[in-house]
């Protein structure tokens, strides 16, 4: 997903002048061929995270398109102010790209694990937050952004995700996609972002074999969120469950919340958010140990789903 | 360092102006305005190429206010260019008016970045200044900072890679007044050896009185002072500077309700 993004720029920069790449200190060689055909719109600015978000300001505010490339949690920690006032304040074109969304560096531990980057990214204004869920779709929102208003960030997962989303479903950023559609009546909706939609899919298969066909709704796009399509599924859903690889304060969960209480209220539908605690993680490993220490195996998915099910069921 | 030549009539004025903005507006950093005042006057009467009626113009300088508590110094003397009226001073910090306490890009004819956090403007107008290579256009960049502002990290940070891009373009200008909101800058955060900082980083430091017309002009008019390499300027500076009873005291930093009979006193100092 991130070879595919980085490939992209360099693709779009061959398309159009405006398209500028700023890294902080990534790898050697990273975009060597579009370094040495368009050297003046290849920058490696070294860990200067809040000048390379604020340089991307300046370059913008004279008509480029700068996509700035760093770990997520230093776009999202050490430069927040100049994400907040240089990029949102002047509503620029600046492209974030943040590797590592998530779980991604587990063995790294929690500096660099982007758990709240999402809630801190959708309560700017003016910001666009998106998280698709394989490098196929990374090639759509690519397209899609190079004239997309404001600023945007991407954040990427893992690498060598499994490839779920089909050419076929389209791609429009702020536009959820259903991959899979309940024939229930009042089915189960599993929403998710990310590659926590793939996770979504496989329980769903684990739901389905058990006899519970659930829908699953992709939102690539956390803000602007598909405010349409959360009602849509909601309003026919019996129970509607939120996936997401960060904590649930302010994340994709609490956004899907904020329009089911806005629009329904008493008559949204039984609600369970599947979200990181609050709490910094405490263990290494791979992003795998940490999915399965806060229950992000489609296994423990599918479990959570049914033990929710089953909860309101006595409730009611 | 001598003493500054007294202020003209045109430093007056423009003193005045930014008397009448507080008074209006209620409000305002004194003292910082007061010693910005020379600086801006020399860049736009002297040095800068703008087209006040047309402030897109994609052929002008870029000049940023990045200590942008000193809006003031600012907007005076983007009204007396004509950028807007001169009665739009008189709005200050108002509910709908477009001249708030800090200056914002949106709103204002002139002003190139929304400012008010410190540490922001040097980014942004190193990113300018690139973008100008990469277009070809021999535009200018301005960057206005406190010295109390360079206590920041992110100046540094873009000072390391204006040095690496050679950015002759760039002209980072210091307020240096020695007076930061808590006190001296001596003992809140010493910045000296100043100009040894900026030459380590690959600027070529200039130092200059901040009140001295004809000594700024020459010094802004020169810049890139080498070619290749960006330049500071170094403005000694008087925070306050005339209005006698406000001059290096941090008290004077930020004023709010003024009493009209220490605004008459401010009008008499510049008269």
């Amino acid at each position: 997903m991130r070879k595919t993004c980085l490939d992209w720029v360099y693709k779009l920069a061959r398309q159009d002048e405006r398209v500028v790449f700023i890294g902080s200190d990534l790898s050697p060689g990273l975009l060597g061929e579009m370094r040495a055909e368009m050297p003046a719109r290849w920058y490696m600015e070294g860990i200067t995270e809040q000048n390379v978000v604020g340089m991307a300001a300046g370059m913008a505010l004279e008509g480029y398109i700068p996509f700035a490339n760093t770990i997520a949690t230093f776009f999202s920690r050490r430069a927040f102010e100049q994400v907040a006032v240089d990029l949102c304040l002047h509503n620029l074109p600046v492209r974030l790209i943040a590797n590592g969304g998530g779980l991604v560096y587990a063995p790294l531990g929690p500096t660099h694990l982007a758990i709240e980057d999402m809630a801190i990214m959708r309560a700017l204004p003016n910001m666009t937050v998106v998280a698709v869920c394989d490098a196929e779709e990374m090639q759509r929102l690519m397209a899609a952004s190079l004239d997309w208003p404001g600023p945007m960030y991407i954040r990427l997962a893992k690498g060598g995700d499994k490839v779920v989303s089909r050419a076929e479903h389209g791609f429009a950023i702020g536009r959820a996609i259903t991959m899979r559609q309940s024939a229930e009546r009042q089915p189960m909706v599993l929403m998710a972002t990310g590659v926590m939609t793939t996770n979504a899919l496989d329980a769903a298969e684990i739901l389905a074999a058990a006899g519970h066909d659930v829908s699953v709704v992709h939102f690539h796009t956390v803000k602007p969120l598909d405010d349409a399509a959360v009602l849509r599924h909601a309003r026919a859903a019996s129970l509607v469950v939120t996936i997401e690889e960060g904590i649930a304060i302010g994340g994709f969960g609490s956004a899907v919340t904020d329009v089911l209480v806005e629009a329904l209220g008493p008559a949204m539908p039984r609600m369970k958010r599947i979200a990181l605690p609050d709490a910094f993680p405490k263990n290494y490993g791979l992003q795998k140990d940490l999915f399965e220490i806060y229950g992000l195996l489609p296994a423990q998915i599918a479990a959570s789903v049914m033990a929710a099910r089953g909860a309101f069921e006595r409730a009611a | 360092m001598m003493a500054s030549p007294a202020l003209d009539e045109r430093s007056r004025h423009l003193r005045r102006m930014a008397v009448r903005t507080l008074d209006k507006g209620e409000r305002g950093h004194v003292g910082s305005t007061m010693s910005l005042i020379e600086i801006l006057r020399v860049l736009y009467d002297d040095v800068l190429r703008f087209r006040a009626d047309e402030p897109g113009w994609n052929g002008r300088d870029r000049m940023i206010l990045s200590k942008g508590h000193g809006c003031i110094a600012l907007y005076v003397l983007l009204a007396d260019k004509g950028y807007f009226p001169v009665e739009t001073l008189d709005s200050f910090c108002q509910r709908d008016s477009i001249l708030g306490g800090h200056p914002e890009a949106a709103k204002i004819p002139g002003v190139e970045a929304s400012t008010g956090a410190l540490g922001h403007g040097l980014p942004i107008g190193l990113g300018m200044a690139l973008a100008a290579r990469m277009s070809g256009r021999d535009s200018r960049v301005f960057v206005v900072m406190g010295d109390g502002e360079i206590n920041e990290g992110s100046v540094w940070e873009a000072a390391l890679c204006a040095g690496k891009h050679g950015l002759g373009s760039l002209t980072a200008i210091i307020d240096y007044n020695k007076i930061q909101s808590a006190g001296p800058t001596r003992e809140i955060q010493d910045l000296e050896p100043l100009a040894d900082k900026w030459r380590a980083f690959g600027f070529t430091p200039v130092e200059v009185d901040g009140h001295d017309v004809a000594a700024l002009r020459r010094v802004l008019r020169a810049a890139p002072v080498e070619p290749g390499r960006p330049t500071a300027v170094i403005c000694h500076t008087v925070k306050g500077r005339g209005i006698p009873f406000a001059e290096h005291d941090p008290e004077w930093h930020h004023k709010a309700k003024l009493a009209p009979e220490i605004i008459a006193k401010m009008y008499q100092a510049l008269e």
